[in-house]
């Protein structure tokens, strides 16, 4: 599994908005990407999730697995997003936020809860599947979040300031369990951080965007 | 009825106290706005009362004010919900222009201010003795309830560009439905005009027309009415929308005309081509018919509910409305092209000679042109045919 | 509390009682007086007796159930189709709709009434209308086809006529509730996990904008099945929809007609009830269904088709209202113009210049009546909202529902009874009375309109005010006021296109007197001159347009060097 950016950048019109960035990233690593506010680092990430907005054009390639999902529609590139709002749906519990992640393919309303209670068991939220998201706390919303990006089974993952919102406190173990679950599935990831210690954590390769000199 | 035969003698009695009393009229009508209820559909009608208005103001103070109606009967109602309020005074109505049905509604309820018409000093040229066009409402006797101010014939008009020979009578629009099918229609039934399609095709087929001028009874109805049914069950099939759909008013179903969605309009004006024209609502071509045995008339009214804030006023505006020179001016086909309902035989020669210079226009019938007047069956007759073609024809 | 908590509640009651003496009480008077009279007690007209034959006589009119058919189906199919247009629309391009853009794109749809948009439509769509015109040669049609384009019998052109006229709204009031979701991060979130656009409109923007827009589309629904006007025009004529029927009743010479006209009146509100009572079913069918398929995980990527579909359709009605007022425009300058022609024959001024004296006073009325009942709202409005702030209030669900009352209960079931009213209580026919009746289906528009900008407005800046000494009326004058420039105008805005629509209340309460653009062109619909009625329907949509267009235009200019305030809102 990896992923592979060629080239890549995204033009607003005139011209790109950072130098093209070339970039390998190998199974069960986090890349980080940081930079100065406002040069980029979040549009990245949407061109390389496929969720930029319009008027934005690609430049260059990505490749997930040896494919070119640079034209695919973001629901066909198997490619998960966290970001700091966890981004969980106000209007579904818990649990039916992460029946939502869980793919077509595995039939049967049993065979769902199950999965749905084994994940939500995996981010100690045993129980909690009836909750409004909206009662719960920064971790467990960010816990719950990653839980149904997983269970969607994506082949590489995006995090977008994913542990920004999170107190000092909180963030270390957030941090560690979001890790550790991408070291256990051996996907590649992408983060935008601001945060020096993220990429520490991280401890892979580091991304730096600067300004395009026009 | 006596009194109408009355009427004139008592006139003459007493001349000097009537005008007298007139001169109290004018004087309290001084400074008053009567508010003229009045069907609005119609541009140029709206604008002649617009310049009786102009005139009554400068003649004797008295403005006058519009109101538009989409129907009468909502002036009417209007009326009946300010006595449901006990508005006895001061009401929002001051004069209707109002015929048949609406009229005998107003008066069943006592809604009526009046008798008054005998009080107007312009009466004088009018026929009101007993049994005359202008003291009878759909062969209810008037009795000085309302005053006439127009003449309403009902006619045709068809476009000539496009159909060479209309119907003659009645009884040939099934022929020539059949011929020309989906070309012939008529408002709905439960719009004046409409009723009056269905009234003339009764009182020409009807085997004794003489009933009908009674109050209706089930017997005489299903009488006289079983070969309107049978002529409008031929009729129907050919008719435009196959008889299922209806224009909403004699107004649309010109538009119709002019849109060549149809060959035939109706009007109960028989000027109102001739005007038509010449406000560029239909085509050069556009003439007038009527059946050969004549059509139906009736006459069109003012009246003044009881509760009028102005009814002063309101007999000064419907005097006005009689005077020669408001008719012959009037009767002008640039103006409303209404044909008059003075008798002539009452003006004199000046007010005869300014009718006699009235210009024509070669889609403006004369009176010759437009053949016997018919008389309006009962009212009741109205009503009872709407409701039973509703019954029939509604799915 | 604080003093300004009291001033609060102070004014929260003042509005409180208005909205109850003037809205709610006159609303369940008029009501009153239909049920009595659909029971045969009208003492007015000497009917006294306590009975049933009213309704039996309503159910015995020949075709009763053909009309009441007619209006469910029309009032329902309009209502649904107006609502999957709009959401299909919304889904589709709402990423690349700029909202103000779009509401500059959907005021002349909103600002056009009803009854002009109808005549425009007809002309559009008659067999021997412009579209007809445009293919004759084509067809090879020497006179008008005998197609049933208009009055169907189904009500086709009804149902198309009212889409044209609610679809701009509902986009409008999909596009607000829209403003208050994230709906670009759901939407990214939604398709990472694998879902396809339209599905995740269906799955998880749709459940959250519903609850905001379920009160607009029961006004959408409850008009209707309770139009007059536009059934009038477009709707099928034998039998017609249930609200012309109740009409001609109310207006028949036979005054006792009243009596089951008002028992109709009364079955218009029940339907109007049973409407809500539908659409709350599907809100529960709706849920539990919609969880089920939720749960399912279906990733359905073919949704897009569909929502193409709906842009489609929904810009060919955009086109057809378009159109339907343009040939109103060009018929108010037209002088000969008969079938087959694209164009007039000759044209001419004089529908203008000839309709005169009648115009400027109806104009007069008009802006009058427009401006008033406005600025009433808008002070109400105001109140209510900074009542709401003084008093630290949650917002009050319940009142608010109260305010949508007016749009949700049929025009014609109680305007009859409230005029009945009004005169018993002494009151001359009159602007007066006009005012008032009107500002009870403006005040919810303008509050509607006010209460969403408001409540978002940054609670910082006021607190700052506060910090620099600033008492509540300078916070309300020298910083709220200002910053919510263009809200309240485009508040304003609304109000005066309400305003200028309304027909019924102005007819009733004015005692026909009170002339405005709208009566007059609807009493002119019924004439055949589409000339004057184009002149007539022209300024009854310029005067809203023009007010629409105050509204983007001051703020522009006001702060023309402000950049978070100079378009702020659409």
């Amino acid at each position: 599994m990896s992923l592979n950016l060629h080239d890549l950048s995204v033009r607003f019109g005139a011209g790109p908005l950072f130098p093209p960035v070339t970039l390998n990233a190998a199974p069960g690593t986090i890349t980080t990407v940081m930079g100065p506010s406002g040069v980029g680092k979040s549009t990245l990430l949407d061109a390389i999730g496929g969720h930029l907005a319009r008027g934005a054009t690609v430049v260059g390639r990505v490749e997930l697995n040896g494919r070119d999902v640079t034209r695919l529609p973001a629901e066909a590139r198997c490619i998960g997003l966290m970001f700091q709002d966890a981004g969980l749906f106000p209007h579904l519990s818990v649990g039916d936020n992460l029946a939502f992640g869980l793919p077509h393919a595995l039939k049967g309303r049993a065979a769902r809860r199950q999965a749905v209670a084994d994940a939500l068991a995996q981010a100690g939220l045993s129980g909690m599947d009836g909750r409004d998201p909206a009662t719960l706390s920064g971790g467990q919303r960010a816990r719950a979040a990653l839980m149904r990006t997983l269970l969607a089974e994506p082949q590489a993952l995006l995090l977008d300031e994913p542990f920004s919102k999170l107190d000092t406190g909180l963030r270390g173990e957030i941090r560690a369990f979001t890790f550790a679950h991408i070291a256990k599935r051996g996907i590649p990831a992408l983060m935008v951080s601001h945060d020096p210690a993220d990429a520490e954590a991280a401890g892979g390769p580091l991304l730096t965007l600067s300004q395009e000199q026009t | 009825m006596r009194l109408p035969l009355l009427l004139p003698v008592l006139a003459a009695l007493s001349a000097t106290p009537a005008l007298a009393d007139w001169q109290d009229t004018l004087d309290a009508a001084r400074g008053q706005t009567v508010y003229f209820n009045a069907w609005g559909g119609d541009a140029r009608t709206n604008a002649f009362i617009e310049w009786v208005g102009d005139r009554t103001e400068e003649l004797y103070g008295v403005s006058v004010q519009q109101v538009p109606l989409t129907d009468t009967a909502e002036a009417v109602t209007r009326v009946i919900s300010e006595r449901a309020a006990g508005r006895d005074q001061g009401g929002s109505v001051d004069l209707i222009w109002i015929n048949g049905p609406n009229f005998l509604a107003m008066q069943a309820q006592d809604l009526l201010f009046g008798p008054f018409v005998q009080d107007l000093p312009d009466a004088r040229y009018v026929d009101l003795s007993e049994g005359a066009p202008a003291a009878l409402d759909f062969t209810t006797p008037v009795n000085g309830m309302e005053a006439p101010w127009r003449l309403a014939k009902f006619v045709f008009t068809y476009d000539s560009a496009r159909v060479d020979q209309p119907p003659a009578t009645m009884e040939e629009f099934v022929p020539w439905a059949a011929a020309h099918p989906g070309r012939l229609t008529h408002p709905d039934p439960t719009n004046f005009m409409g009723a009056t399609f269905l009234k003339q095709a009764l009182v020409e087929l009807a085997p004794n027309p003489q009933a009908l001028q009674q109050p209706v009874t089930e017997a005489a109805f299903a009488e006289a009415t079983a070969p309107l049914w049978a002529w409008y069950d031929a009729l129907r099939p050919n008719m435009w929308r196959a008889g299922r759909a209806f224009p909403e008013n004699e107004s649309v179903q010109q538009q119709m005309l002019n849109d060549g969605e149809v060959d035939i309009a109706m009007s109960f004006d028989p000027a109102s081509t001739a005007a038509a024209i010449d406000q560029g609502l239909l085509p050069d071509t556009a003439r007038v018919f009527v059946p050969e045995g004549g059509t139906i008339g009736n006459v069109s009214f003012v009246a003044i509910p009881y509760n009028a804030a102005h009814a002063e006023g309101a007999q000064v505006v419907a005097n006005f409305l009689l005077d020669p020179a408001t008719q012959a001016h009037m009767q002008n086909i640039e103006v409303l092209g209404s044909f008059s309902v003075l008798d002539p035989a009452r003006l004199d020669a000046g007010a005869q000679a300014a009718f006699d210079a009235l210009p024509t226009a070669p889609a403006l019938p004369t009176l010759a042109d437009l053949g016997p007047t018919l008389p309006e069956p009962h009212a009741s007759w109205m009503t009872r045919l709407t409701e039973e073609w509703a019954r029939r024809y509604t799915e | 509390m604080t003093r300004s908590g009291a001033e609060g509640r102070t004014l929260r009651a003042v509005v409180l009682t208005v909205l109850i003496v003037a809205v709610l009480g006159p609303i369940a008077a008029g009501l009153w007086q239909s049920l009595r009279a659909g029971l045969g007690v009208l003492p007015a007209i000497g009917a006294e007796t306590l009975s049933l034959d009213p309704w039996r006589a309503l159910v015995d009119l020949p075709g009763f159930g053909t009309s009441l058919r007619l209006t469910l189906w029309t009032g329902f199919a309009a209502t649904g189709l107006a609502l999957l247009l709009a959401v299909g629309v919304c889904a589709a391009v709402h990423d690349r709709m700029d909202r103000r853009a779009s509401g500059r794109l959907l005021a002349p749809f909103l600002a056009a009434p009803h009854a002009a948009m109808a005549i425009g439509l007809a002309f559009l769509l008659a067999p021997s209308g412009w579209i007809a015109r445009a293919l004759a040669p084509v067809m090879g049609w020497d006179r008008p086809p005998m197609l049933e384009t208009v009055n169907d019998p189904w009500g086709l052109a009804l149902i198309v006529g009212l889409v044209a006229k609610e679809l701009p709204f509902l986009l409008l009031v999909i596009l607000s509730a829209l403003s208050q979701i994230p709906v670009r991060a759901q939407m990214a979130a939604g398709r990472a996990l694998g879902y396809g656009r339209g599905i995740v409109w269906i799955k998880v923007i749709m459940p959250q904008v519903w609850p905001l827009i379920r009160l607009p589309v029961m006004v959408v629904l409850a008009f209707s099945l309770s139009v007059v006007d536009v059934a009038l025009i477009l709707g099928p004529s034998n039998p017609p929809t249930l609200a012309v029927r109740l009409l001609r009743l109310f207006s028949d010479p036979d005054i006792f007609q009243l009596l089951p006209a008002s028992a109709g009146a009364i079955l218009q509100a029940l339907l109007a009830l049973a409407g809500f009572a539908v659409l709350w079913l599907c809100d529960r069918a709706g849920r539990v269904i919609g969880l089920w398929w939720v749960r399912r995980g279906g990733r359905g990527l073919s949704a897009e088709p569909g929502l193409w579909l709906a842009t489609g359709l929904a810009t060919a009605l955009m086109i057809l209202g378009a159109l339907a007022m343009v040939s109103l425009l060009v018929w108010s300058v037209a002088w000969r113009w008969p079938w087959p022609g694209l164009l007039p024959d000759s044209w001419s001024l004089r529908p203008w210049t000839g309709a005169g004296q009648g115009v400027t006073r109806a104009l007069m009325n008009t802006v009058t009546l427009a401006l008033s009942t406005t600025a009433l709202s808008l002070t109400l409005a105001i109140a209510w909202l900074e009542g709401e702030d003084r008093g630290h209030f949650p917002r009050a669900k319940w009142a608010e529902r109260l305010i949508y009352l007016p749009l949700l209960v049929p025009q014609i079931a109680f305007l009859y009874g409230l005029n009945v009213l009004v005169l018993r209580l002494g009151a001359a026919p009159g602007l007066v009375p006009v005012v008032w009746a009107q500002a009870l289906f403006v005040f919810p528009y303008v509050m509607i309109a006010l209460s969403d900008p408001w409540r978002a407005l940054d609670p910082g800046l006021p607190r700052a005010a506060a910090a620099l000494g600033a008492g509540p009326w300078r916070r309300l004058w020298r910083v709220k006021l200002p910053v919510l420039l263009t809200p309240i105008l485009t508040a304003s805005a609304i109000g005066v296109a309400v305003s200028v629509a309304q027909y019924l209340p102005t007819l009733f309460l004015g005692g026909g007197r009170v002339a405005t653009l709208t009566t007059e062109a609807v009493t002119l619909s019924s004439g055949s001159d589409r000339r004057i009625t184009g002149v007539y329907a022209s300024l009854q949509a310029g005067l809203p347009f023009a007010a629409y267009l105050a509204a983007f235009l001051i703020p522009a200019l006001r702060f023309r060097n402000r950049r978070a305030l100079s378009g702020a809102a659409a």
